[in-house]
């Protein structure tokens, strides 16, 4: 086996382990939100019925089979974490080069970052709920990458042989796994948020949203990643043209690549202008960072494949 | 006179309800919105000054549907009225925005911290306990240690007596996000003017050099040259770059392209004539401008005698590399023939040429390890008396007819191989083509001058900068309140707030309660 070969090994290990992460992040989950509704129904034996999801909250007290549960998702995570950067260290070593130069390494590094700032954010306590969503993201990426973008480790043309590739794209992909932390986060406010209004998230069915932190928390959770995002992004948008100066003579070209990397930084801020906007504050705020990230994995997918540009890094 | 109804303070009025507007958050909002989806369409459909080629496909393709794109400007968005009106909306809000927050601003920081709330109990970070210490000793340390050890206070503090028996100190800190703020939104305007100001002073030029020949950097040396409307002659700096050599290397295994370098002398007026190299990635800078390298390939040497023995051609003929293996496509157009049809050689030149099967040949190495000439014949009229623009890469075949000859597959155009130090003669008696022992190289540069360049990213690197401070600065006041009991102990409380979320405020409060109780941190 090849020091290639084994890259693409690691990888398949890294989503395995995930996988495994992602169930036992799912039936702490579960546990929690039968914890939470046993609470709450003893919570309306007690005294008057609160109002659906508004008394949701964070049974402390443990539940059987909980510590396991818990311990096997963080140790999974942190198994799937050692081989994922080993895949990524090897990709590296196989070509020769900083491995993320093409839409395959791409991913493979996004989803690290996003891995890493969940073991970040959950350093102190578990957080079912982010768990199973990111790890759920992550072996889908992986899945994908592996499936659809994989190409042959290799060096790269001379146009992209510049550190500009490594700072430019390196910062670029640090961005989009925060973002992707940050996505997931806002989502959950506005299911929390949903639930809240009552409805259909407000059934049993639903009944683990009541174990997420409240909208408040959760709404400046995702405002302090997608801010880290954003500074990222103006860093990536920044650099991008520092280096396209250097390589094709001109800052600013409105390459399809450009034009949804400015679209994605547009979107950003409408949202950092959203959150501090009367009447956009918290759900509608919320729904631009849906729309931002959808921006995102457009720039990454259709853009990459659809439209033809400078960026040849695509396939 | 006229009779309208509402005078000017209607206008007036009218005026400033518009400027509101448009200064306000949400129109701002909605302007960013509205940026970012009038940017889209730029990147779906081809745009007429990134590929022309490309917009006349999809003209050609789309014949409905075509002329109401161009006529609402799709094929030229980012040039287009409804874009420009879209960021110049949102530039005029901004500006509108940012004066009088800089007013506001400038203010606040010559107005001392707000006086200290009378309950503090009622903020959510909030402490109260009782010490032995005096009054005086309680704020002064609070002071001290909101104050900072820095070169700058962390906290803008200010004393006050609150009513003899009690003294409060109220901190401000955070300052610097609304400075970070200012600072970010202006860096941006000033990027904006970056962008017309370099669109209007500008130029650009293209050039292709052969090894061991140069160029002077003067409108009429280059292909191609385009400028801003307020280009200045001036900024042309005389200069002259000559090609000595040029240099690539390729991947053995893949063939494809790893590193190209041209190596070049720099001839500037006041100066000593140095060497420069310029490669992919890192244009070299001459005269306030700076030179890229765009493309290379192959200009072979290649001499033309007629049917008289006359040298009728002689020079480098750019070869246009059709692949990564460097197959490259050129013309090779004699006129002046003693005497007989014009003469037209169109063919390929392959670095390591291969025949195989025989009669088809092909290059299977960008080098030129084995270079061999391939060539068709024609003869006739090249149509140069016309008068109208050629393109040198191409062959008018119009008034030419190509040179066969009769094999038992048919007729086949004729064709010629020469190599290096070779001379071959051409069918029909025209002449002989005779091909030059080196291969020189040639290279595509690219010129261009945008006097903004170093302060946009000046303008750049400030909105980043002020974007972290004001996205990262904490916000908060922390008051500190002193009171004599009878008892003759003092009860100190301590309370802070946050603009915004800030999940560090109750650290912040049992900080400041252990730098009174005299057990500084330790850092
Ligand atoms: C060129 C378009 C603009 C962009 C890209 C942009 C971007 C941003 C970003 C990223 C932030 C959040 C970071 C920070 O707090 O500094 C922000 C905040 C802010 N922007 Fe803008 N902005 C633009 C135009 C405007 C305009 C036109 C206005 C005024 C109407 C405005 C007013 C504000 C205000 C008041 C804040 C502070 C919000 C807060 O309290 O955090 N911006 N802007």
């Amino acid at each position: 086996m090849n020091i290639a070969e084994m890259s693409t090994m690691l990888v398949w290990g890294a989503a395995t382990a995930y996988a495994i992460a992602l169930v036992s992040f799912t039936m702490l989950l579960a546990r929690k939100a039968d914890a939470g509704v046993a609470a709450r129904q003893a919570a309306v034996v007690g005294a008057g019925a609160p109002a659906p999801g508004a008394a949701d909250l964070d049974p402390a007290s443990p539940t059987p089979g909980r510590a396991k549960a818990e311990g096997i998702a963080r140790s999974t995570v942190l198994v799937g974490l050692a081989l994922h950067a080993g895949a990524v260290v090897t990709r590296g070593i196989a070509a020769g080069r900083a491995p993320w130069a093409n839409l395959y390494e791409f991913v493979l590094v996004g989803a690290l970052v996003a891995v890493l700032v969940l073991v970040a954010l959950e350093r102190r306590r578990t957080i079912p709920f982010l768990g199973t969503a990111v790890m759920g993201i992550v072996v889908l990426f992986l899945a994908v990458a592996q499936v659809n973008f994989f190409v042959p480790a290799d060096g790269v043309q001379p146009a992209l042989q510049s550190y500009w590739l490594v700072i430019h794209v390196g910062v670029a992909v640090i961005a989009t796994g925060v973002f992707t932390v940050g996505f997931v986060t806002s989502v959950l406010q506005l299911l929390r948020a949903g639930r809240a209004r009552g409805g259909a998230l407000a059934s049993p069915r639903w009944g683990w949203l009541a174990t997420t932190p409240g909208v408040g928390a959760l709404e400046s959770l995702a405002f302090r990643l997608n801010a880290v995002g954003f500074v990222l992004w103006s860093f990536t948008l920044v650099a991008g043209a520092i280096w396209a100066e250097h390589a094709w003579g001109r800052y600013w070209g409105w390459d399809p690549k450009e034009v949804w990397t400015f679209v994605i930084w547009v979107v950003y801020a409408g949202y950092l202008h959203a959150r501090t906007t009367r009447g956009w504050a918290g759900a509608r705020a919320a729904w631009l960072v849906v729309v931002a990230y959808v921006c995102v994995i457009i720039n990454f997918t259709l853009v990459n494949l659809l439209f033809p540009g400078l960026h040849t890094y695509a396939t | 006179m006229s009779d309208v109804k509402t005078p000017e303070i209607g206008a007036a009025g009218w005026a400033r309800w518009a400027w509101r507007q448009l200064t306000s958050m949400r129109v701002a909002l909605l302007l960013l919105l509205a940026l970012a989806v009038a940017a889209v369409p730029g990147s779906i459909f081809p745009q007429q000054p990134q590929d022309p080629v490309a917009v006349a496909e999809y003209v050609r393709d789309n014949p409905t549907l075509a002329p109401w794109l161009e006529r609402l400007g799709f094929f030229d968005v980012y040039a287009s009225p409804w874009f420009a009106a879209v960021y110049l909306l949102l530039f005029t809000s901004l500006v509108g925005c940012i004066l009088p927050r800089m007013r506001k601003h400038a203010r606040a920081l010559r107005t001392p911290p707000p006086r200290t709330p009378r309950r503090l109990e009622r903020f959510p970070a909030h402490s109260r306990e009782e010490t032995e210490l005096d009054v005086a000793t309680v704020l002064d340390r609070a002071e001290r240690h909101l104050r900072g050890s820095g070169p700058w206070p962390t906290y803008r503090v200010t004393r006050l007596d609150d009513d003899g028996v009690a003294a409060s100190v109220s901190a401000e800190r955070g300052y610097l996000r609304e400075t970070g703020n200012l600072l970010f939104h202006t860096a941006l305007v000033g990027v904006l003017v970056c962008l017309v100001v370099g669109d209007f002073t500008h130029y650009r030029g293209q050039a292709v050099v052969v090894e061991g020949r140069g160029f002077a950097n003067s409108r009429l040396a280059y292909d191609s040259f385009e400028a801003g409307r307020g280009f200045r002659p001036e900024s042309l700096v005389p200069f002259r770059i000559t090609l000595d050599r040029f240099e690539s290397t390729f991947d053995p295994a893949t063939l494809l392209a790893r590193d190209f370098t041209a190596e070049v002398t720099v001839d500037e007026p006041g100066r000593e004539e140095r060497a420069g190299t310029i490669k992919v990635n890192h244009p070299l800078s001459v005269g306030g401008a700076k030179i890229y390298l765009m493309g290379n390939g192959y200009a072979p040497q290649i001499e033309v005698h007629d049917a008289a023995g006359e040298l009728a051609f002689s020079g480098p003929v750019l070869f246009l590399p059709q692949d990564t293996v460097y197959s490259s496509q050129g013309v090779v157009k004699v006129p002046d023939v003693t005497s007989g049809p014009q003469i037209g050689l169109v063919g390929y030149l392959l670095p390591t040429a291969v025949e195989e099967p025989a009669g088809f040949w092909r290059s299977v190495h960008p080098l030129p390890l084995d270079p061999a000439l391939v060539l068709s014949v024609w003869t006739g009229d090249l149509g140069l008396d016309a008068g109208l623009p050629q393109n040198v890469y191409e062959l008018d075949e119009e008034g030419m007819t190509q040179v066969t000859e009769q094999t038992a597959a048919g007729e086949r155009p004729r064709t010629v191989v020469v190599r290096p130090g070779q001379t071959v003669d051409l069918p029909e008696g025209l002449g002989t083509v005779t091909l030059g022992e080196e291969l020189p190289r040639f290279v595509a540069l690219d010129l261009r001058h945008d006097p903004t360049l170093t302060v946009i990213l000046v303008f750049a690197l400030a909105a980043i900068l002020g974007l972290g401070l004001s996205l990262f600065t904490p916000r908060r006041r922390v008051w500190v309140r002193a009171r004599h009991t009878p008892e003759g102990t003092t009860v100190v409380e301590v309370a802070a707030l946050a603009r915004g979320d800030d999940p560090g405020l109750e650290a912040e409060v049992d900080r400041v309660r252990l730098a009174i109780a005299g057990q500084e941190e330790e850092r």
